[in-house]
């Protein structure tokens, strides 16, 4: 963006707005599955605020969502369901894989857990842990959002 | 009533059914009953006077596989009228593991009976609703055997998107209005 001198005004692409706009009001859908929605739950409270990054909103309802945390293991009872909630998001949307048990099935390698969400939904990030420290997380929303900068509209 | 006590007030109600007991860690009564008098047990265990095992707090199973009997039901029982708890327990074979419901003598077994039957395949006779009850409707095979292969691998099982025109969803609107009498919001 170019700043002016004189003239109280901005100049930019549309694109740039975009990018701008998304990549600062990433609302989370509300959806912890295991212990790593503790720390999901420390990074969106007042000691690690995520509010600083424009993530803070965890919404109720898929449909005002842009970002899944995939937060703990995931069931194989569970799997159709976390699927429906993604699919009821709109696009466009990003997910977050928190942890070693949402990644690759963590320390539990038998055969009630999911080995990775990447087999159900498309993975943006991975942010390894066990479970992440909220930094951790914040770092990978940071990530994100630089992925989200660079994604082109057209 | 102590251990001893109750172990001989529950031989008495039930001569000829042949009950075992064993030792314990923990010095709560631990009988053993034949699988094909358990209803007959059971029954006794909460219905007399110095009994009264009315609640029946936990059933599990234990799998000694590749021993035989190979399974083993475990009944944890209170009276909350005498204050005092039982661990009845019952040996099965491994082949067509099955053992008469007592789903109508203490309610709490039904999902109970169902939660061993789903993990460990051991049948319920006369089960009014025997599904399985943690693992997926579809599921194959009963996991905490010990022979089950822990480490399987398979793809998860998801649902694809509904995928709808708006001439369908604009139907199905006017459909769900139409069930609640006319109400809603207007177009």
């Amino acid at each position: 963006m170019g700043l002016e001198a004189e003239i109280p005004v901005l100049t930019t692409t549309v694109e740039k707005m975009v990018q701008w706009a998304r990549r600062s009001s990433i609302w989370p859908v509300t959806f912890g599955l295991a212990c790593c929605a503790i720390e999901m739950m420390a990074m969106s409270c007042s000691r690690y605020d995520i509010a600083r990054f424009g993530a803070e909103v965890f919404r109720g309802s898929p449909r005002q969502s842009d970002l899944m945390i995939v937060a703990g293991r995931l069931s194989r009872k569970m799997a159709p369901a976390l699927r429906r909630i993604y699919d009821q998001m709109p696009e466009p949307k990003w997910v977050i894989s928190m942890g070693a048990c949402a990644s690759i099935g963590g320390v539990f390698d038998n055969y009630a857990l999911v080995q990775g969400v990447d087999q159900v939904v498309p993975v943006d990030v991975y942010v390894p842990g066990c479970p992440p420290r909220p930094e951790a997380l914040i770092y990978g929303i940071v990530q994100l959002q630089k992925k989200i900068s660079e994604q082109r509209l057209a | 009533m102590d251990s001893t006590a109750l172990i001989t007030a529950l031989v008495d109600a039930l001569p000829g059914v042949g009950l075992e007991t064993s030792p314990t860690i923990d010095l709560q009564p631990t009988i053993y009953a034949p699988g094909g008098h358990l209803t007959g047990v059971a029954l006794a265990l909460r219905d007399r006077a110095d009994l009264r095992f009315d609640a029946l707090i936990e059933v599990t199973a234990v799998d000694v596989w590749p021993r035989e009997p190979r399974f083993e039901l475990v009944y944890t029982l209170l009276s909350t009228v005498h204050r005092h708890r039982m661990r009845l327990k019952v040996r099965l074979e491994g082949s067509g593991a099955h053992v008469a419901t007592v789903s109508a003598i203490w309610p709490a077994a039904n999902w109970l009976e169902r939660e061993v039957w789903d993990l460990f395949g051991i049948v319920f006779d006369g089960h009014p609703d025997l599904r399985r009850l943690l693992m997926p409707e579809d599921w194959e095979g009963h996991p905490l055997r010990k022979d089950y292969p822990v480490q399987i691998r398979m793809t998860p099982r998801t649902s694809e998107a509904l995928q709808m025109t708006a001439e369908e969803f604009k139907a199905n609107v006017a459909k769900d209005r139409q069930s609640r009498g006319g109400q809603g919001r207007p177009e």
